[in-house]
């Protein structure tokens, strides 16, 4: 396996033998979470502190196809899943239509595993403000939403505080862009939906409507938000456009890959040693993340993981190191998608896993189309038999056909994402499916994979410190 | 599951008092006024409705309809698909534990077995006392505080059963509770109100634990040489295969 470069194309990368592990100084890059560690890293003055706000005059400078060229240069792709790349996103908005443009961020993040948004807004909800007025300049928009799932209160109350102060210090506001040119900038609580990520059931939902999702197209460039062109972007996607724009594109493209350039935030989680957010280039390998972070919880190994959230089909330690970016993970069978890795140990069921994320997907399936609403419903029941012994093996085939029903057939993603867990669990656990079968049931003991299943005092140090 | 009631049509639902109404809809005014179109208006009106009464009642609903010139049907179409509406009276404090896959594995089923035996009520009701409503959560991007409990939509993180147990013997003695990440502890209603878009006024509450978590700064530590790499316990996948 050839090891990612990441800075400067040297190959200093490498992994290294256990006891001169990867160093972190080397391979992480906090950019976003630079400062989350100062106790007023949240405020306009702590964001000020460390050239906050300091992009925003140079890319007002800018006429907004150049800046829409600069990033589309840049090769600053989404971080919310998909990985579309944003500046062409911005400059797929017609122009002198006459019609008004709208910006919106998602930050509906509850893709299961995904937990980078959250904490980025909680820290540092500046970063998506100067992101948004440099955005609204470029695709000339005056009013720009930010669509917050509504269960992350705390998250909310720091977006509020941090609008206000952008708009008392005019960032925000009348002639926010410039003379005769104003910004207003909306925050939207949810109430509680996943599909509402799906970029067109979050602009129905944003109308007032049952968050469902719209035949595409008309795209929302083209049709998006009261049927005006509209970009919606992701958090973290339009937090990172600052500091592309303040240190340059060739600094952003000095980090991560040629078709994945930047830095963006992997989320850790699950039986590991230290659970957290790491900040660095596209590219980094999950075997140099857990060698610099202490590796899974003591004793215990790898066994299943996923790349982006439950929706990506997960991958096993035969995986580890596969570039984390677009092209490295889709290589491997799977999506980059949050870059949420939820890493489980030998002693997860892995059918309970899949089990649990089903009747998520059939909580939440919007009802709108037949094979997701029918087909997890289903799915569901058949699953429940399986981990419960009750099932035979023809249910197995019975599961992937009903998946393979849902996957591509489906009236948004919600339904293939559905699918990828059956579909990758039985690829690589199939003998583990099997011996649940024929009045078998579950050969795992749950309170072994709990937090307090081992030693407590040597589990998770950092985070009970 | 939601159980759905089929009868005869129902009277219209009555009217707020009439300075109830008049409050709600100044406030309603105000909500509107954010949006180039009222409609997008409705989930912020319902989590203010939901910010008087503790849930959505027919009352709220025809409220909501009359301000937004919508039918009562249209507005309870979009009332009853989001869960963070409650469609009955529950209690002042919502305890919701995630029992997504990882927070499930981690050990949110077992604090969820334990909170139910505990408290003596199952999914979704409330304590005698009408202070605690029990409920399991979907994901709440919170992954790396596994597993995790909500109360009112504040992060308490790294729970065990015992730690939530004392959490909700608190919470019904009315002692002073705080979350891992968040502000002190309102009601279920006033939370609501900050829902609606009302910035939270309670001093100190914006800057309340600080400024990130400490998994959130995991990476941060690491890259500043302030915590140390390396390996905690050897994973033998790994040695094995490294250094090749």
């Amino acid at each position: 396996m050839t090891a990612v470069t990441h800075d400067g194309g040297q190959d200093g990368a490498s992994p290294q033998p256990a006891g001169g592990a990867a160093d972190p100084q080397k391979l992480l890059t906090p950019v976003l979470s630079a400062h989350w560690d100062e106790s007023d890293s949240y405020t306009l003055a702590g964001y000020r502190r460390h050239g906050g706000y300091q992009a925003l005059p140079k890319a007002l400078a800018m006429d907004p196809d150049d800046l829409i060229a600069y990033v589309k240069e840049a090769g600053l792709r989404g971080r919310g899943g998909a990985g579309f790349p944003t500046g062409m996103k911005w400059q797929f908005i017609p122009q002198g239509d006459g019609k008004p443009h709208y910006l919106v961020v998602n930050a509906d993040e509850s893709e299961p595993g995904t937990c980078k948004d959250i904490p980025l807004l909680f820290a540092n909800p500046h970063s998506l403000i100067e992101g948004i007025v440099i955005a609204c300049h470029a695709i000339r928009s005056h009013h720009a939403f930010i669509y917050l799932r509504g269960e992350v209160v705390p998250v909310l109350r720091r977006l509020h505080l941090a609008v206000r102060e952008a708009r008392e210090a005019g960032y925000l506001g009348p002639d926010a862009l410039g003379p005769g040119k104003d910004l207003e900038l909306t925050v939207h609580a949810g109430a509680g939906a996943y599909i509402c990520g799906e970029e067109t059931a979050l602009l129905d939902s944003l109308e007032g409507r049952r968050g469902q999702p719209r035949l595409r197209p008309p795209f929302p460039a083209v049709a998006g938000l009261y049927a005006c062109p509209t970009v919606v972007n992701n958090v973290e996607s339009i937090a990172s456009v600052p500091a592309l724009v303040d240190r340059g594109k060739d600094w952003f493209r000095s980090l991560g890959s040629e078709k994945s350039p930047g830095f963006t935030l992997y989320s850790l989680s699950g039986h590991v040693a230290r659970p957290g957010q790491y900040e660095a280039p596209l590219g980094i390998t999950l075997r140099q993340l857990l060698d610099m972070s202490g590796g899974m919880r003591p004793g215990h190994r790898l066994k299943f993981w996923t790349p982006g959230g439950s929706s990506t089909p997960m991958l096993t330690d035969e995986h580890l190191d596969v570039p984390l970016d677009y092209e490295g993970v889709g290589g491997a069978g799977s999506m980059l998608g949050t870059k949420a890795l939820q890493c489980f140990d030998e002693t997860t069921c892995v059918v309970r896993a899949v089990t649990r994320w089903t009747e998520f997907y059939a909580h939440e399936s919007c009802g709108k189309c037949t094979p997701c609403r029918e087909g997890t419903y289903w799915l569901v029941q058949l699953l429940r038999d399986i981990e419960a012994g009750k099932a035979g093996r023809a249910d197995l085939d019975k599961i992937a056909d009903i998946a393979d029903n849902i996957n591509g057939k489906s009236f948004c993603a919600l339904g293939d994402g559905a699918a990828s867990p059956i579909f990758s669990s039985l690829q690589y656990f199939r003998d583990e499916y099997e011996a649940h079968l024929a009045g078998r049931g579950c050969p795992f003991d749950p309170e072994k994979s709990t937090v307090w299943g081992d030693d407590p005092s040597s589990a998770h140090l950092e985070v009970n410190a | 599951m939601t159980s759905i009631e089929i009868g005869i049509p129902e009277m219209p639902a009555p009217d707020y008092p009439a300075e109830v109404r008049e409050r709600l809809e100044a406030d309603a005014r105000e909500i509107v006024a954010r949006y180039p179109d009222s409609r997008s208006a409705l989930l912020p009106l319902l989590h203010l409705v939901q910010s008087e009464e503790g849930h959505v009642t027919r009352t709220g609903q025809r409220f909501c309809a009359e301000v937004l010139e919508l039918t009562t049907a249209e507005v309870n179409a979009v009332a009853t698909f989001y869960s963070m509406y409650r469609r009955k009276a529950s209690g002042d404090y919502q305890v919701g534990v995630c029992t997504n896959t990882l927070c499930a594995v981690m050990g949110g089923d077992a604090i969820h077995a334990a909170l139910r035996e505990h408290l003596g009520v199952g999914e979704g009701e409330t304590t005698e006392d009408g202070k605690v409503t029990l409920e399991h959560i979907e994901c709440n991007a919170a992954c790396d505080f596994a597993p995790v409990v909500m109360v009112n939509w504040e992060f308490f993180d790294n729970q065990t059963p015992d730690s939530a147990r004392a959490l909700v013997d608190d919470l019904r003695a009315g002692r002073e509770v705080t979350p891992t990440r968040g502000a002190p502890l309102c009601t279920f209603k006033q939370t609501a109100r900050v829902l609606a878009g009302f910035s939270d006024e309670r001093p100190g509450a914006v800057e309340a634990s600080g400024s990130a978590g400490p998994a959130s700064l995991a990476g941060l530590r690491l890259a500043k040489g302030e915590s140390t790499p390396g390996v905690v316990a050897p994973r033998e996948a790994a040695s094995d295969e490294e250094g090749k």
